[in-house]
C-alpha cells in the first residue's frame, strides 16, 4: 500500500499546476474569449480525452495521469475540458469499446473538438429501471434501419446533434436483454420530434423524443445487431463512474461549510450546531471515503482485475450526497433558503447555489440508474442474491 | 499510488484465517467468552508463535518489526471471528512504549509482550468517561522523582487479565504516563460483565501506588501529543476489528437470506431485504476504504492520521450499528436467539461503538480539523 506518487507522477502533476497557473490566472479569467482560449489551450495538450487513443487525437495516456489531471483541475475550480459532456463520458468510450474504424475516425476527434452535443436515448416511457424492456422498433430495411418509438427524459436532445440510441430489432427472444441494437442517429433526420419536458425547477434540460420512420444507415449501428445490450452495460458504467467525480464534491461541501460558518442561527454560526456539524462532517468522511474506494478500485484496474459493479457504490453516496447537501443547505439558511433568483431555479436562496441543489439533486440521483437499481445491482452482481 | 494489499499481506491474511478457523472457530470463541477469565490461555503462546503480539515492535525487542497496515489486515481477521484476545490492547500497549518508552523500558517490556508472558492494555477512561486530555484527573503526587498514584481508572479493555497498564495521570500541568505491574502494591484490577462477553472490561483502583522514575514514559513536555497517539491508534485498530465483524455479519447475513425460504422464494429475492443487504456491501467497503488510509498514516502520514483515524472511525461505529441492528432484524425472530452467531455480531457493534470514541466524538473532530 503507497499513496504516494511517483517520480513520474509528480512531475506530471507539476505540469498540471504549472498550466492551471497560466491559463486560469485572474486575468485569463476576465478575457471576454477566456472560454473559448481555455478550451483550445487544453485541446492542444492533448488533455481532453486524455486516455483515449492517441491516432483518434486522445491523448493516449495513462489512468493514473489521468486522475491526477481531474484532481487538480476540479480543485483548481477550472472549466470543463471539454464541452461535449456525453461524448466524453461515455459516448466516446462505447465508441472506442465498439465502434468501426469508421465511426472512430469520425465521431472521436469530433467529441473532443467540441463540436456539438450528445444526448442519450435509452429510457422509454414505459421501461425505465426496466431498461432493457425496451420497444423503441428499428427493422433492417436493406442499408438502412426504420425507427419508430419514443424515448423520454433524454437530457440535453433539444441542443444535440447526435444521439447514441437503443432500439429492439428482435421481438422474438427469449432473454429480453438479446435483440437490442444500438445506432447513432443524427437528430435532424427526417422523423425525429424533441418535445423538451419542464422539471419541477423550472429549466427544460431534458425532452420526449419521438421516432417516426425514421431511416438510420446500416453504417451507424454501433455493436453487432443484437446485442446492444453489452453496449448499454459499459456505457452506463461509464456513466456512473463518470457522475461519482469526487473533487466536485470536495468544492461542494466547502462551499456549503463556509456558509455554515458565516450564517448565523439561534444567536451563533450555523456550524456550531451539533447537529448541522455532524451531518457537514458525515458528508466530509462520505466524500473522502468515495475517493479512496475510486482509488481502491482503480488500483485493481490498474493490475489488470477486471471491476465489477463496484462503481455503484460511489454512485449510491453521490445520490444520498446530492440531496443532503441541498438539505443541509435549507437547514443552515432557513427562511432565507425560500428566495429564489432567477438566475437560480434551484431554491436554496438569493445568496447560495449548490449545484445540485434542494430542488435539482433529481439528475444526478436518477441519472444513469436510481439509488434502487444500484442496490439491486450490487445485491445480485457482487453478493449473489437471486434476481426478483 | 497502489492501493491493495502486499503478497506478503496476502497471505498474513490468509494465514489469520486458517489458524482462526482451526484455533478459534465460532463455537470455541462461545465456550471461551463464557469461561471466568473471558479468554483462552493456552492459544495466546501459539499467536505469540506467529509474531502476532509484537507485530509493529521491532524486531530488536523481539517484535516482528511489521506496520499498521499489517496489524490492520490481522486484526480485521480477529474481528471477523470474534476472537477474545487482547490482542488490540496488547498490540496498543507494545505501540504505547515503542513509540515513547526509553530504552531501557523497550528492552525489559516489549520482549515480553511479543511472546505472550505479559498482556498489556491502556487505562485511560476515568469516571468522566472523557477521551483527551481533560478526562485525565488522577492526580500523582511526586516523592523525589517518583510519583505515588491513588485513584482509578475506568473501561479498561482486558483489566482483570492484563499484567502491565499504561496510566496516564497529573503531573502539575502536564499528563504523563505511568507503566504499572499488576502485582506491584497498592494495585487491583477488576473484570466486569459486559454487555459483548467477548470483549472483557473492568476498573483499575491504585491504592498509593509508588510508580518510579524508571517507570515513566519519555514523553516530551506535556504528554497530550502522546494520548492523542494513543486515541488515534485505539481508533485505527478497533476499527479494523469492527470491519472484519462487519463483513463477517454480512455474510452470515446474506447466506441467510439466500437459504431462508417465504412466500415460496428465498428471502434474499425481496427488495425489502436485498436492498438493506446491498447497502451494508457499501458500508464495509467504504468503512475499509479509510481504515486503510488511516492505517497507512500511522507510519507515513502521522501528520493526517488524526483526520483520517477520525473520518474511519466515524463512519464505521455508524455503519457497524445499522449493520448489527439490520443483521439480527433480517434475520427475523431466530436472529435474537442465543443459538443464532448474528446476535454476537450486533453486541460486537455495541461494544465498538464508543471503544475509543463514538461517532458523535469523531465526526465533531472532523470538524474541527477541517476549520468548522
Amino acid at each position: 500500500m503507497d499513496f504516494t506518487l511517483t517520480a513520474q507522477e509528480e512531475a506530471f502533476r507539476d505540469e498540471v499546476r504549472g498550466f492551471i497557473e497560466k491559463n486560469l490566472s485572474p486575468e485569463a479569467r476576465k478575457d471576454p474569449a477566456f472560454l473559448a482560449k481555455w478550451l483550445k489551450a487544453v485541446r492542444d495538450k492533448r488533455w481532453v480525452g486524455f486516455s483515449w487513443p492517441a491516432e483518434y487525437g486522445g491523448g493516449g495516456g495513462g489512468i493514473m495521469e489521468q486522475v491526477i489531471l481531474k484532481e487538480e483541475m476540479s480543485k483548481a475550480g477550472a472549466p470543463p475540458l471539454g464541452m461535449c459532456m456525453m461524448g466524453l463520458q461515455w459516448v466516446g468510450p462505447a465508441i472506442i469499446e465498439y465502434g468501426t474504424e469508421e465511426q472512430k475516425a469520425k465521431f472521436l476527434p469530433e467529441i473532443l473538438d467540441s463540436k456539438y452535443q450528445w444526448c442519450t436515448g435509452y429510457s422509454e416511457p414505459g421501461f425505465g429501471s426496466d431498461l432493457a424492456s425496451l420497444q423503441c422498433k428499428g427493422v433492417r430495411d436493406g442499408d438502412e434501419y426504420v425507427v419508430n418509438g419514443q424515448k423520454i427524459w433524454t437530457s440535453l436532445a433539444a441542443w444535440s446533434k447526435w444521439i447514441i440510441l437503443l432500439t429492439r430489432t428482435d421481438f422474438d427472444v427469449e432473454d429480453k436483454h438479446e435483440g437490442i441494437t444500438c445506432l447513432l442517429v443524427e437528430m435532424d433526420s427526417p422523423g425525429i420530434e424533441v418535445r423538451p419536458i419542464k422539471n419541477m425547477a423550472g429549466s427544460s434540460h431534458f425532452a420526449e423524443v419521438f421516432f417516426d420512420n425514421v431511416r438510420v444507415p446500416v453504417a451507424n449501428r454501433l455493436g453487432d445487431e443484437g446485442k446492444g445490450w453489452a453496449v448499454t452495460v459499459s456505457a452506463l458504467a461509464h456513466e456512473r463512474s463518470g457522475i461519482s467525480e469526487v473533487a466536485g464534491l470536495v468544492s461542494q461541501l466547502g462551499d456549503v461549510v463556509d456558509l455554515a460558518k458565516r450564517t448565523k442561527r439561534n444567536g451563533r454560526p450555523a456550524s456550531q450546531h451539533p447537529s448541522i456539524r455532524r451531518r457537514l462532517a458525515r458528508a466530509d468522511a462520505i466524500i473522502e471515503g468515495m475517493r479512496l474506494n475510486g482509488q481502491r478500485f482503480l488500483t485493481r484496474q490498474l493490475k489488470g482485475e477486471p471491476l465489477s459493479s463496484e462503481t455503484s457504490i460511489n454512485k449510491l453516496h453521490r445520490a444520498f450526497l446530492a440531496i443532503e447537501l441541498g438539505d443541509l443547505v435549507l437547514e443552515i439558511q432557513g427562511s432565507a433558503s425560500q428566495y429564489v433568483s432567477k438566475s437560480n431555479g434551484n431554491g436554496l436562496g438569493d445568496d447560495f447555489k449548490v449545484p445540485s441543489g434542494a430542488l435539482d439533486w433529481p439528475n444526478v440521483v436518477i441519472g444513469g440508474g436510481t439509488p434502487n437499481i444500484q442496490r439491486n445491482i450490487i445485491a445480485e452482481r457482487i453478493l449473489g442474491l437471486p434476481k426478483d | 499510488m497502489n492501493f491493495g494489499l502486499t503478497e506478503e499481506q496476502r497471505i498474513l491474511r490468509n494465514v489469520a484465517r486458517r489458524f482462526l478457523d482451526e484455533r478459534a472457530p465460532i463455537t470455541r470463541v462461545r465456550d471461551v467468552m463464557e469461561s471466568p477469565q473471558g479468554f483462552d490461555p493456552d492459544m495466546w503462546p501459539a499467536m505469540a508463535e506467529l509474531g502476532w503480539l509484537g507485530l509493529v515492535a521491532d524486531e530488536a525487542y523481539g517484535g516482528a518489526g511489521l506496520d499498521w497496515v499489517d496489524l490492520v489486515v490481522l486484526l480485521e481477521e480477529t474481528g471477523r471471528g470474534l476472537l477474545p484476545a487482547p490482542l488490540i490492547s496488547t498490540s496498543l500497549a507494545a505501540a504505547a512504549i515503542s513509540e515513547f518508552g526509553t530504552g531501557a523500558q523497550k528492552q525489559r517490556y516489549l520482549p515480553s509482550l511479543a511472546d505472550g508472558s505479559a498482556i498489556g492494555t491502556l487505562a485511560l477512561l476515568e469516571d468522566s468517561d472523557v477521551l483527551g486530555p481533560d478526562g485525565v484527573q488522577l492526580a500523582g503526587t511526586p516523592e523525589g522523582a517518583a510519583f505515588r498514584l491513588s485513584g482509578a481508572k475506568r473501561f479498561v479493555q482486558d483489566a482483570g487479565i492484563a499484567t502491565l497498564f499504561i496510566v496516564p495521570f497529573r503531573a502539575g500541568d502536564a499528563i504523563r504516563f505511568a507503566l504499572v505491574k499488576s502485582d506491584a502494591a497498592g494495585v487491583s484490577a477488576s473484570s466486569r460483565l459486559t454487555m459483548d462477553q467477548t470483549k472483557r472490561m473492568g476498573d483499575l483502583t491504585l491504592d498509593g501506588v509508588l510508580v518510579e522514575a524508571g517507570g515513566l514514559l519519555a514523553t516530551a513536555g506535556d504528554g497530550s501529543i502522546a494520548l492523542a497517539r494513543l486515541l488515534d491508534l485505539g481508533a485505527v485498530a478497533v476499527t479494523a476489528e469492527m470491519i472484519g465483524a462487519m463483513d463477517r455479519a454480512l455474510e452470515i447475513t446474506t447466506e441467510y437470506a439466500k437459504s431462508r425460504i417465504q412466500f415460496d422464494a428465498p428471502i434474499g429475492k425481496y427488495q425489502g431485504v436485498k436492498h438493506p443487504l446491498a447497502e451494508m456491501f457499501v458500508d464495509v467497503e467504504t468503512s475499509r476504504s479509510l481504515l486503510y488510509y488511516a492505517a497507512w498514516c500511522v507510519l507515513e502520514s502521522p501528520e493526517g492520521l488524526p483526520l483520517a483515524a477520525a473520518r474511519a472511525k466515524a463512519y464505521a461505529s455508524e455503519a457497524f450499528t445499522r449493520i448489527g441492528i439490520n443483521g439480527v432484524q433480517l434475520h427475523g425472530a431466530i436472529g435474537f436467539t442465543a443459538e443464532y452467531d448474528i446476535q454476537l455480531y450486533l453486541k460486537r457493534s455495541k461494544w465498538a461503538l464508543p471503544a475509543f470514541g463514538d461517532a458523535e466524538y469523531h465526526y465533531d473532530k472532523v470538524a474541527s480539523l477541517g476549520g468548522y
